[in-house]
């Protein structure tokens, strides 16, 4: 693969880095996956050599120049062979949620016209084949775990093993062909086409370059240093651009190692076994970690109690300073080392921090609390604003520059601009192609200088030069009287609760604010425990009258908090419910990133949100729902709603807005 | 009864000759006739279902297969062999495994431990060896833990490989029991009442498991199971006890359709 290797210059696809890669670090690991207990792993050499054969054998299968190729599992070293393998062949990989219904894979196959399917197993076989009928270009489909499969048609399907086999097999037909295709991509041909989630509508089809990937994973790579000895973790959907420019593009530009879990539900022990050195969670997983670490050592013994609570408040105080580099007295950094050795240490290593250095969050605003916390433990978490369209990096904090409420600047080689509705427009090498198949989309999202809509509204802080995002564009309103109406900077106040996991504030257009509130199971569960209250199922312990005054208490406190703010004043909540079933993505409620679709929510439970602006004291419902297996039933309930005590707004504050 | 060219299974599945064969099994408890002159056969490949209502000497069945109980009259073929009288642990070389009815795992060693035990009987490391961890010893249990990793991979449990055996919920317990009889790599597989007291999801997962278990390894199947949807669903032959005599055997639809099997069991069919 000599020919590829053409220094800097020639390295203008993925497959190309991969045949530097292979070159430079061969002996050094490029994948890791942990299989029957024990981390396997594959150096760039092997990993080169698999994605040949695969490559090999997809061109043996027919594979076309400009064909997708749709990959559908959980994240497997096998299933980003696959992508390369695309990529090497000239035709386009498009990863899928895993934990899509048919019905959806559907849409987005029949959308791309997908010739070929690489799914990971059975359940991922079966949801394609319950929707072949309606995919007219759809040919052959290739999956990995023999599992369960033996039995299937095997005309059109194929195992990954196999393939690779006729691929070695056919080395001599087809490596000519290969090596010509291989040289053909440049930094204009496609590198990905990746769905966005879909908050609104059906989800769109964002093609990247090679250009946009590989730009911008050098750009970001040299930001954090990112370097071969580099750790990561993928245990992200695969569908989602974060893992694509993670585990893909900055771990093929740094030459870095991708280590695979074992399946989701060992994720944790996976982590602290491979303690990654580059760690990237949305915030719903720092949020987790924390309830989960505060849930036993609520159930400790005094001391070890209160010697946490001794030290963790010590690393409040100091922590962050020491992080960022700002003088800390003497005995202070003694006494943060003794906790180090005694708490935050131990706390590390049993979360998988151990050996971060970078550790990035995006996708939402995350909780300063649960922000701060990290960081007093040493860890360098920081965040960063990105979009699918961007390849992710719009703006992110450098180092020593870290706060939780903007943000960070703009990424290198990234230009921000603010429109006058508040709005902010970025244009990068990172921008996106196109919408597949939608050139109305491409056209209202891009304009003719590249200039790319966000659909957040914010502001950038003059005096550190920071983005602060303050809410979806479309989603900030004007309440009745005009105020200003942000429902995502109230529900992201309340979700900084460990007993609240979502919330769903209504009030565009009405006089006053109300609420839908989620209760987190797992912290709430723990507390019903320990306080010895009985409950049979969620439904029950979110109606508990104590759970909705714990509820009551965190609302009215975000109330006194939103006060404060001259501009959002008038958003505190004045009536709530707590839900009777968790918002799902199998409903519909949330995106399979999970966010929340506000209109859906609004339009399912209009009933719900009805009572809560006719005054009612309660309301009885009934809800659909669908079973992880596709199936429907019903949910009934008669919920209660309360009214929370607000802050009224001071004439003060109105004079002074 | 003694041929050997098995049979084609609905779906498609090609099923061996006679792995075993119980022979006008009586067994009585002084008094208590809890079998009275049995016979049936369970053939390679095949998932055979041991069916009836409480106390129809079921497990009885069961424990005979397994050794546990030594017919009082009537003979055991297996494997084209008559078998003597035997002791569990014998059994159980010759390939047969076996889950209970009441869980019966160490509660306080670990997943992983518990799914070791069932490669007991492929141990040879004598107790010196095995006290000093020293040659034989140390190459067996990797060799071994090697297996047991695919079952606990296979059964997908690998979340819980290093959790104690005593925290974990009741229908994860029965997978377990089920991971420590596929360690043996048996023959034959017994499962005493595998879905008992689950819930419907798990009595799926299960039921998926028990399919995968036969389809990939071949593994023959006999299980007792009082709910009948899953009874009929998963296996390929059935036969009906009630009060320690056979009233029935055959294929789901032959046994569904004994006036004898509905009057005893089943009830009157619905409309």
């Amino acid at each position: 693969m000599a020919h590829l290797t053409k220094g800097a210059d020639g390295l203008r696809s993925v497959p190309a880095l991969l045949a530097r890669n292979a070159a430079q670090y061969g002996r050094s690991p490029a994948y890791r996956e942990k299989e029957y207990g024990i981390w396997q792993s594959w150096t760039w050499a092997e990993t080169a050599a698999e994605v040949e054969a695969l490559a090999l054998g997809l061109l043996n299968l027919g594979v076309n120049e400009g064909d997708f190729i749709a990959i559908i599992g959980r994240n497997r070293p096998y299933l980003y062979w696959s992508m390369v393998a695309a990529q090497s062949v000239g035709a386009i990989p498009v990863p899928l949620y895993q934990d899509s219904v048919a019905e959806e894979m559907e849409y987005v196959l029949s959308h791309c016209g997908a010739r070929f399917v690489i799914a990971g197993d059975q359940e991922q076989v079966d949801k394609v084949i319950e929707v072949q009928e309606h995919l007219h270009q759809f040919e052959h489909m290739i999956y990995l775990d023999p599992r369960g499969l033996r039995k299937y048609d095997h005309r059109r399907l194929h195992q990954f093993s196999h393939v690779q086999e006729q691929g070695r097999a056919a080395r001599d037909e087809f490596t000519g062909e290969l090596n010509r295709r291989r040289d053909k991509l440049n930094y204009d041909s496609i590198c990905v086409m990746l769905y966005t989630s879909g908050t609104t509508g059906k989800p769109k089809g964002v093609v990247l370059s090679n250009r946009n990937i590989i730009e911008t994973a050098r750009a970001s790579s040299e930001f954090d240093h990112l370097k071969p000895d580099d750790e990561v973790l993928a245990y992200l959907p695969m569908a989602w651009v974060g893992d694509f420019i993670f585990s893909i593009g900055q771990a093929y530009w740094s030459g870095f190692c991708v280590n695979c879990p074992e399946s989701p539900e060992t994720m944790m022990t996976d982590l602290r076994e491979i303690a990654p050195s580059y760690y990237f969670a949305p915030p719903r997983v720092f949020e987790t970690q924390l309830t989960q670490i505060m849930i036993r050592m609520e159930d400790s013994g005094t001391f070890k109690k209160k010697t946490f609570d001794h030290f963790m408040a010590h690393a409040g105080k100091v922590g962050p300073d020491l992080l960022d580099g700002r003088e800390v007295g003497f005995y202070d950094r003694l006494k943060y080392r003794l906790g180090e050795f005694l708490i935050y240490g131990p706390l590390k290593n049993a979360l998988g921090f151990s050996n971060v250095r970078v550790g990035y969050t995006a996708g939402e605003a995350i909780g300063p609390e649960i922000f701060d916390f990290y960081r007093s433990l040493g860890i360098n978490l920081k965040q960063l604003y990105g979009q699918t369209e961007a390849s992710v990096f719009i703006t992110q904090q450098p180092d020593g520059e870290v706060r939780s409420d903007t943000v960070g600047v703009p990424s290198p080689g990234v230009e921000i601009r603010i429109a006058e509705g508040g709005e902010v427009f970025y244009r990068s090498p990172g921008v996106f192609v196109e919408y597949y198949k939608n050139p109305e989309s491409t056209a209202d999202t891009k304009d003719q200088e590249g200039w790319v809509a966000t659909g957040d509204a914010g502001f950038i802080e003059e005096a550190s030069g920071h983005l602060r995002i303050i809410d979806r564009a479309k989603d900030v309103g004007a309440m009745a009287d005009g105020a200003m109406f942000a429902p995502k900077y109230v529900e992201n106040k309340l979700k900084f609760y460990p007993n609240i996991l979502e919330a769903v504030v209504f009030g565009a257009g009405r006089d006053r604010c109300c609420a839908f509130i989620n209760i987190d199971l797992a912290a709430v569960g723990n507390w019903a425990e320990r306080n010895n209250i009985a409950y049979a199922s969620y439904q029950e312990l979110a109606g508990h009258k104590q759970v909705l005054d714990a509820i009551q208490a965190h609302i009215e406190e975000t109330n006194e908090s939103i006060a404060q703010d001259d501009m959002l004043s008038g958003c505190q909540v004045h009536r709530f419910l707590v839900l009777h079933k968790e918002l799902d993505a199998d409903d519909g409620e949330l995106t399979r990133t999970r966010k929340v679709r506000r209109k859906i929510i609004g339009e399912k439970f209009a009933d719900l949100v009805a009572a809560l602006y006719d005054g009612s004291n309660s309301v009885y419902t009934e809800t659909e729902v669908t079973y992880e297996d596709g199936r429907k039933g019903k949910i009934k309930a008669t919920l209660e709603i309360r009214d929370a005590k607000v802050v009224p707004v001071t004439p003060k504050a109105m004079a002074a807005e | 009864m003694k041929d050997t060219a098995g049979y084609i299974t609905e779906d498609g599945r090609q099923i061996g000759g006679t792995l075993m064969e119980m022979r006008n099994i009586t067994l009585r408890f002084g008094g208590v006739v809890a079998i009275q002159d049995i016979s049936f056969d369970i053939r390679e490949g095949e998932v055979r279902a041991i069916i009836g209502p409480n106390g129809a000497g079921k497990s009885s069945m069961l424990n005979v297969i397994s050794g546990f109980y030594t017919p009082s009259e009537g003979e055991v073929w297996y494997q084209g062999k008559k078998r003597p009288p035997m002791k569990p642990y014998q059994v159980a070389r010759q390939g047969v495994a076996r889950t209970f009815q009441n869980i019966a795992l160490f509660e306080g060693m670990t997943v992983l431990d518990n799914v070791m035990t069932g490669r007991l009987t492929h141990m040879k490391a004598g107790i010196a060896s095995q006290a000093l961890w020293w040659g034989r010893a140390s190459r067996e249990e990797v060799e071994n833990r090697e297996k047991v990793e695919r079952v606990i991979d296979f059964l997908e449990i690998q979340n819980i490989r290093k959790t104690p055996v005593g925290r974990l919920p009741y229908g994860l317990k029965k997978r377990v029991e089920l991971a420590r009889a596929l360690a043996a790599e048996p023959s034959l597989l017994l499962l005493d009442e595998p879905m008992a007291g689950m819930n419907v999801e798990e009595k799926e997962d299960m039921s998926r498991f028990i399919l995968d278990v036969n389809d990939e390894f071949g593994t023959t199947i006999c299980l007792i199971e009082h709910d009948m949807g899953v009874v009929m669903d998963l296996s390929d032959r059935v036969v009906v006890m009630d009060y320690g005599k056979k009233i029935g055997d055959g294929t789901p639809d032959e046994v569904r359709g004994n006036e004898d099997v509905i009057a005893a069991y089943l009830g009157v069919p619905h409309d």
